[in-house]
């Protein structure tokens, strides 16, 4: 996406000959009975903007304190830098974490929070000062250095939590929910902070969020957890384009999903999904048996609708409207097939003034090309 | 190692100074009197080994008890004393809840100082609070003078070295443990709940009731325990206010300690004492629990 | 929409006369010239004089204020310790015995402990005298203030503990340097409570003191016995008071601090909006 645009594409999980920074093997965690990390292996690299994604409970916290060293894994192993880390306790990992809660320490100083980490680690006070004063200038801090953390805004803490945690430039830095206590403007802006200082900075992001949007626009990959399992790892655009399931289709944004039978023929597949109703044309490489049961998955942006029957569709199925949803930049159209199979439609509103087209009740047609959905087993 | 020390050094302290004393409490009591130093047999002789041991065992009987149970005497103090902890407090929550409502009513501005003059009593001393009671209480105390002055009675009336006198004791010194208690839940319940109520038809009172009494009765039952078990074990307010003629079982085992020296018999009263304490505080321990559960 | 009543007022008046007026009857009479105490013969401070001249008095105040100066001090240590091991140790084998043996002092009757610590202390053949009261007023004291400090512990973020690991301290470093400044002012006011209680108790000094040391309670009780006495009354009201001037200070003091910290916050919300 965006932060790859303008350089040479950051990829090197595509590079076989890359050494992972991070390697979870067969890494499974239990509490008592429960679950919460279920024989995991996944690669992390230098330089990654990492997100781990999914609903609360899916084990993606448990991951993130397993780097940290406030857990240790049931069986497994967990390298960093082509070493095990298990035996490490959390105060010697080259691994610093910024907390959903931020735990700025109230008693001391803006200075002093952000010095703490390298206090510890002891070095010329002349030296601690000369990185506590980048840190406050790389997140414009300067001003604040003496106050107490209940006296800035929470914006504020949240930077003052970064500064803490990269003060003692990390291998790694896990950041746990960072903007979950942030309105959702400030939110934004800050994304696109996390990311400058990322990219300033060099260093390696583990980022935990439920939020999708957030983890689609700051990480280079994402990784989308469900009940202790990786459902799926990839770029953002890939995780929205080229689900692998219907879990993680469902998951991030919204979705059409039609369920049917498949009839293969080349790359092509045709899908009936109700009778009397025209089969859906999509295409796939992957392999699917005759009359299997599949799930045709298209997000509503991709489907557009018109009065006519439009002849340049391979896909095109006539229904009646049932909502319209004006969100102000777009409208969101429920059309309700014969069948009772409702296809939601997203209309950009492009002009300010126009007339609407559609009403409630009107018989329209939605249409599709063969490439705008995607065919996923069930 | 570390968390062992941490864990070691206050367990053993506990268990030497807290743990190991009541022990021998429950063994003296099983002990006979004697003319000797210290007042009781058998000795424990551990040079003579497992024999000591064996001996010592077969000499501990429930003589005491058996005395105990009867000697009306003792049978009367704890009764005596049952009662008297059951009134005051009765007395103390009726004093106390409206005292604790009326705080929760106040202005907010004013709640502090409120809470700060119920809290002031607790840091100063037991004794002279207690003490100065027998003051305004006496025959010629400032309650009968002022009584007297207003031509309500005649004749004196004579209140210290009853049993009123330590209703009145009690209630005065353990007001601020169930206030306390009381005042915490009542802050807590959301006006809301009241408005709703009343929206739904109840009257003033009858939402009081319905709505305010329940939700407080956590408070409400703790509160009473902190009367309640201090009260059933109390000795300096009967030594100072009761007189001779309130028996209460604190009283009762300090005098066979100190006037009789008969320590096997007061180390039976003390375990009967602690058997009686028990149900209460299994109670008090369990009210607290489902109170921290409902807080989440 | 909370009314305040004719109810409530009244219920207040009433309530706060009956907690104080005893008292300030006691601080009145202790400027009374007669050695009556019911009879007003007039405005005096002799009964302080008087106080201030008996050896016995002092004496007693001297060995009750070390007695409490110590006893609440390794109380304060020992109860923190205590406190921290009940919140963070989660499971140890006789946790069950432990927390029994930290809550069951605070509702043991004072005659009973009083009792059974004196036994301890005839058993292994301790004199009795400061020592012995030092240490059964530790011990029911640490209980007290590990009942405090359990209960700050338990609203303390973890995370914040997390944080200094997480930053290169050791746990020992993390409790130092974080835990235990956050938590100081539970631990003041346990130890407040551990003095106060010592300096406060008669029974279990009754049963622990020797004939070579006695406290100031134990003195007052035994005059206070005979009938009310016009030096008891003075002694009282220098102990009230001073009681007083420290609690108003301490909630005078904590309440600006609230107002501060809510003024820092608001400025500093403005300051972001």
């Amino acid at each position: 996406m965006a932060q790859n645009g303008n350089k040479q594409v950051f990829s090197p999980w595509t590079d076989p000959s890359a050494k992972p920074l991070i390697q979870f093997k067969n890494v499974t965690k239990k509490f008592g009975e429960f679950v919460a990390i279920d024989d995991l292996s996944i690669d992390i690299f230098e330089r990654e903007f990492f997100a781990l994604l999914g609903p609360s409970g899916c084990g993606k916290t448990t991951l993130m304190r397993m780097l940290a060293g406030f857990e240790t894994p049931t069986t497994g192993t967990i390298l960093l830098s082509g070493q095990d880390i298990s035996p490490i306790p959390p105060n010697k990992r080259a691994v610093n974490m910024m907390f959903q809660s931020y735990a700025l320490f109230p008693h001391l100083s803006i200075w002093d929070n952000i010095a703490f980490g390298l206090r510890r680690e002891g070095g010329s006070k002349d030296a601690i000062a000369a990185r506590v004063e980048d840190m406050l200038r790389l997140t414009r801090l300067t001003k604040f250095a003496r106050r107490k953390p209940h006296q800035i805004s929470g914006g504020q803490r949240q930077r003052v939590a970064l500064a803490r945690s990269l003060a003692k430039a990390p291998k790694l830095l896990l950041l746990d929910e960072p903007l979950g206590a942030l309105d959702k403007k400030l939110r934004q802006d800050t994304q696109f902070e996390l990311m400058d200082i990322q990219e300033k900075t060099g260093t390696t992001f583990v980022i935990v969020t439920h939020d999708q949007e957030e983890a689609m626009t700051v990480a280079s990959r994402v990784a989308v957890m469900d009940e202790g399992r990786m459902i799926q790892v990839d770029t953002p655009d890939r995780i929205y384009e080229a689900p692998n399931s219907v879990y993680v289709a469902d998951f991030i944004g919204e979705v059409n999903i039609i369920q049917g039978s498949a009839s293969q023929s080349g790359d092509t597949v045709d899908i009936t999904f109700a009778e009397g109703q025209p089969t859906i044309r999509g295409t796939t490489d992957k392999k699917f048996a005759n009359g299997e049961k599949i799930a045709f998955a298209i997000r509503p942006e991709k489907v557009s609708i018109s009065a006519e029957k439009p002849d340049d569709m391979e896909n095109a199925l006539q229904g009646k409207i049932l909502d319209i949803a004006y969100l102000g930049n777009i409208s969101t159209y429920h059309v309700e097939l014969p069948n009772g199979q409702i296809i939601k439609s997203q209309i950009a509103n492009t002009r300010r003034i126009s007339r609407r087209i559609f009403t409630w009740e009107d018989t329209v047609w939605v249409s599709f090309t063969d490439t705008a959905g995607i065919l996923l087993k069930v | 190692m570390k968390r062992f020390t941490l864990i070691f050094i206050p367990y053993i302290w506990l268990a030497a100074l807290f743990l190991v004393p009541f022990l021998i409490v429950v063994k003296i009591s099983l002990s006979d009197t004697a003319l000797a130093i210290p007042p009781y047999k058998p000795a424990l002789d551990l040079a003579q080994g497992w024999a000591g041991l064996m001996a010592f065992l077969g000499d501990l009987d429930f003589e005491n008890f058996t005395f105990l149970a009867e000697d009306d005497l003792y049978w009367k103090a704890y009764l005596s004393s049952l009662k008297i902890a059951t009134i005051s407090t009765i007395l103390t929550l009726l004093i106390g809840y409206p005292i604790a409502y009326s705080m929760t009513r106040a202005a907010e501005e004013w709640r502090p100082t409120l809470l700060m003059l119920i809290i002031l009593p607790f840091w100063t001393s037991f004794l002279i609070r207690v003490y100065s009671w027998m003051g305004i209480l006496g025959q010629e105390g400032l309650l009968n003078q002022l009584l007297l002055w207003l031509h309500v009675i005649s004749e004196p009336l004579k209140i210290m070295n009853t049993p009123t006198a330590v209703y009145i004791g009690i209630v005065y010194t353990y007001l601020p443990f169930l206030v306390l208690p009381i005042y915490a839940a009542l802050d807590k319940l959301d006006d809301n709940l009241l408005e709703a109520a009343e929206d739904l038809g109840c009257s003033r009172f009858k939402a009081f009731w319905l709505v305010t009494i329940p939700l407080s009765m956590n408070g409400i039952v703790a509160g009473c325990f902190l009367v309640f078990i201090p009260a059933l074990g109390e000795f300096v307010i009967p030594s100072l206010l009761g007189g001779s003629q309130t028996l209460m079982i604190g009283k009762v085992l300090w005098e066979e300690f100190f006037s009789n020296r008969d320590w096997p018999v007061a180390s039976a009263v003390a375990v009967i004492l602690l058997l009686i304490l028990i149900i209460p505080i299994i109670l008090f321990q369990r009210n607290q629990q489902k109170q921290r559960e409902s807080e989440g | 929409m909370r009314r305040f009543s004719w109810f409530n007022a009244t219920a207040l008046t009433l309530g706060f006369a009956f907690l104080y007026l005893p008292m300030l009857v006691l601080i009145f009479y202790s400027f009374n010239k007669s050695k009556l105490v019911t009879v007003w013969a007039g405005f005096s401070t002799q009964w302080y004089g008087e106080l201030f001249r008996n050896e016995a008095f002092l004496d007693a105040a001297i060995n009750t204020l070390k007695v409490a100066v110590i006893s609440s001090t390794i109380a304060t240590v020992l109860g923190t310790m205590a406190a921290y091991v009940l919140i963070r140790s989660g499971r140890f084998a006789g946790r069950t015995l432990f927390s029994g043996m930290i809550y069951a002092p605070l509702v043991m009757p004072e005659v009973i402990t009083g009792l059974s610590l004196l036994l301890l202390f005839i058993g292994i053949g301790l004199d009795r005298g400061i020592l012995t009261i030092v240490l059964a007023h530790t011990t029911f004291a640490m209980c007290y203030v590990s009942v405090v400090v359990s209960s700050r512990l338990m609203t303390f973020d973890r995370s914040l503990e997390e944080a200094a690991l997480d930053l290169g301290c050791s746990a020992f470093e993390a409790f130092r340097l974080v835990t235990l400044p956050i938590i100081a002012p539970a631990v003041i006011s346990g130890w407040l409570l551990a003095f106060t209680l010592s300096l406060d108790d008669l029974v279990i000094a009754s049963f622990t003191a020797g004939p070579s040391a006695t406290t100031l309670p134990i003195k007052i009780f035994s005059a206070v016995r005979l009938g009310v006495s016009p030096e008891i009354n003075a002694l009282s009201t220098i102990m009230i008071s001073v009681v007083a001037v420290g609690v108003i200070s301490a909630s005078l003091i904590s309440k600006r601090a609230a107002v501060q910290q809510k003024r820092d916050e608001q400025a500093a919300d403005r300051a972001a909006g």
